[in-house]
């Protein structure tokens, strides 16, 4: 039974990490967004299988809180605004896709050998995770980066909470209730504020491009 | 009611009172009678813990000692004094059309839950709690920032989001870090989170999770700080939102920040036994000032130049701290009380300044001393008391900085000294003729409100001359739980 739950946890991990590239690549805004609906829906998967593979009843709730808000409140707010923002059939051009791929992979493997002594030391269930849970960090980080426009910024954003989150479960069982809502409720505010800012952006320079956002410079 | 509670309660109702009543005529009179009772229950609360010593509140999740209590006092006090700086200010700018009743909702509202934000993150002690509050922080002061909605202020929100929400996330790894470190020693019962907890049983914390966890903690709160090269956000944020704010972010968001990262460091110094955590911040704290002083050449805009000369005291903050030991440490309190206060004081004398003469660049700012000797005097005393001049505060603190350099990093005292000199040449050219020299400049329409900017300069100058003995020994205290 926990052999089978380890092998699950393991399972969600790597395919978390498949979504993280998967998002790196996707041009479109409508694919990303049901990505990262995708994405919330593994964590919850694998937030309930380490719940009950250790008991720990608070695991529950959180799952239940990520799969509310993570897999559809925010998903949906993210459609509305796509809608509003009628950027509906806006296809990135991204530069050079296989080259931003072997990034990422190196990216991995500095992640798994940073998170190697203490997936060693871990006397969690599922050690290797931690190292995923950071890869996912910081490939959301380098999408956050490569991206122009403002949305798939956004859903970077998002996505790196994931991969936070993720790591929160895997490696501790899950932060206490007190600070897991507190969090929630801060990336639910900051979803809202961001949208708003969308629209602003919009009306400011007529175009959702971060590339029109330089004109801040030092002289 | 236990003042504690009343330190949060009392900018929390004034968020949501000021969020219906925030364009009224007497919306700016209720921010400030807010920001009195904050402060207020602040004094009390220091009064306690200097009669009672360290306190805890709520089932030990709220915790008050010397390191935390006069941090407290001095974010309530310029909460205070900022208030009745923004009366004015943001009445003239109301006046303006910068300004409509929507956005001084907006303005007042946000302005009160930024500093509940502040009070929580100094005073919880979980550092989850610690993170959420800073994040919180974040997402209110992008708000502020972004208030006149200007492509520009838009433009360094965005940026603001997006940058501290990755550095935030960092230290959101790094709490988690912590937190699994602290899961195999702290046993059951007890909250792994705790800060009072984790330092009771630091010594036993995993090394290897716990050097991990610090550089995310550090890179994370760092971001906050303001430390180069991670400090892109701060002069655009500081530049394109009111000026209250910008006063209300150096002077206290950055300390905030800095107290984060001081916390993680007593615990990461307990696990690991070396210097490790002290080598870091050495590192960061030395760049910022020399990325900081070397920015400060190129500046056009007045409150981006004060902006770099922050992440400058900020880098010399982190570089103290990094030295530790009693001396440095105790430098590093007093800098980071004397940067708060003149720091604040001089951008209220700056915003004024820019609103009088319509603009933010300096060369469209002349002969203030002409047209308002108050503002103009009270920019050039802020301007000599940054730079480090006696008798004020920062003169003191610059000075036990650099004397603790010379003994124990003797390689970095030249370095320090050059970062001083290029920003004290490249502040005091550009200040001089702004407050001499031919005028240009228009009357207000409303009396400015100057009388925070002299309280904030007494207090730095008093803090040069004389450091009263309570302070000094709060001072001494904290510097002992730093220890390093």
């Amino acid at each position: 039974m926990t052999e089978l739950s380890i092998q699950l946890v393991n399972l969600f991990a790597s395919f978390l990490l498949m979504l993280a590239f998967a998002m790196l690549a996707q041009r479109r805004v409508l694919t990303l967004i049901n990505l990262y609906s995708l994405q919330g829906l593994t964590v919850v998967a694998a937030t309930t299988v380490v719940a009950h593979m250790t008991h720990q009843e608070h695991l529950y709730y959180s799952a239940v809180l990520t799969l509310i808000l993570k897999v559809f409140l925010i998903p949906w707010i993210l459609h509305r605004l796509v809608k509003r923002l009628n950027v509906r059939w806006d296809v990135e051009t991204l530069i050079n896709i296989p080259s931003t791929m072997l990034v990422g992979i190196v990216l991995v493997v500095f992640a798994f050998n940073l998170a190697l002594p203490i997936s060693r030391l871990s006397s969690s269930v599922v050690p290797g995770t931690l190292g995923i849970a950071l890869a996912c960090v910081l490939l959301s980080f380098m999408m956050m980066i490569m991206r122009t426009k403002a949305l798939p910024q956004v859903i970077g954003f998002l996505a790196m909470e994931n991969a936070l989150f993720f790591a929160a479960t895997s490696a501790t069982y899950g932060m206490p209730m007190v600070v897991e809502l507190g969090i929630a409720l801060d990336v639910l505010v900051g979803v809202f504020i961001l949208g708003v800012f969308l629209f602003q952006i919009r009306e400011q320079f007529e175009s959702l491009d971060i590339s029109h956002l330089e004109n801040l410079k030092e002289d | 009611m236990s003042p504690l509670v009343l330190v949060f309660i009392s900018p929390l109702i004034g968020s949501a009172v000021l969020a219906f009543m925030g364009h009224h005529r007497n919306g700016r009179d209720i921010n400030v009678a807010f920001s009195f009772l904050t402060f207020l229950a602040s004094t009390f609360l220091t009064a306690r813990v200097v009669a009672h010593g360290p306190m805890f509140a709520l089932d030990k999740q709220f915790f008050i000692d010397s390191l935390n209590v006069f941090l407290v006092t001095l974010t309530a006090l310029i909460g205070f004094t900022t208030s009745i700086f923004s009366r004015p200010y943001m009445r003239i700018e109301e006046e303006r059309g910068k300004m409509t009743p929507n956005r001084m909702r907006l303005y007042f509202s946000m302005y009160q839950l930024f500093n509940g934000c502040m009070l929580l993150a100094l005073t919880t002690n979980n550092m989850g709690i610690l993170w959420v509050a800073m994040e919180a922080a974040t997402l209110t002061t992008v708000l502020l920032v972004s208030v006149y909605r200007t492509p520009a202020s838009l433009e360094a929100a965005w940026k603001y989001f997006i940058l501290c929400g990755v550095g935030i996330a960092q230290a959101l790894f790094g709490t988690i870090l912590l937190y699994m470190a602290a899961q195999r020693v702290i046993g059951h019962g007890l909250n792994p989170l705790l800060w009072t907890n984790l330092n009771a049983s630091k010594g036993h914390l995993n090394p290897v999770i716990m050097s991990l966890a610090f550089v995310f903690l550090l890179v994370g709160y760092g971001t906050k700080v303001g430390l180069a090269p991670l400090h892109n956000w701060l002069p655009d944020a500081h530049a394109e939102g009111p000026t209250p704010i910008s006063a209300v972010l150096s002077g206290l968001l950055l300390n905030v920040a800095l107290y984060a990262v001081i916390r993680c460091k007593v615990l990461t110094d307990g696990a690991l036994r070396n210097h490790f955590a002290g080598h870091l911040m050495i590192g960061f704290g030395l760049l910022s000032v020399l990325v900081a002083a070397f920015s400060l050449l190129r500046q056009k805009d007045i409150k981006r130049m004060f902006s770099y000369s922050s992440i400058e005291h900020m880098g010399l903050m982190t570089f103290a701290f990094g030295i530790g030991g009693p001396i440095a440490n105790f430098a590093g309190l007093l800098h980071m009380t004397v940067h708060a206060l003149t720091k604040s004081a001089i951008f209220y004398a700056v915003g004024h300044a820019a609103q009088k003469a319509g603009s933010q660049m300096m060369d469209q700012i002349r002969g203030l001393i002409k047209i308002s000797p108050t503002v103009g005097w009270g920019l050039m005393m802020g301007t000599l008391a940054i730079l480090g001049m006696p008798p004020f505060g920062v003169f003191a603190s610059e000075f036990l900085i650099l004397t603790s350099a010379m003994r124990q990093l003797p390689w970095a005292t030249p370095l320090l000294l050059l970062g001083l000199g290029v920003a004290f040449g490249a502040i005091f050219s550009r200040v001089q003729p702004m407050v001499f020299g031919e005028t240009t400049v228009k009357r207000l329409p409303h009396p400015p409100a100057l009388l925070p900017v002299f309280v904030h300069l007494g207090l730095a100058l008093m803090l040069g001359l004389y450091i009263p003995t309570y302070l000094n020994t709060w001072f001494l205290q904290a510097a002992r739980i730093i220890g390093g």
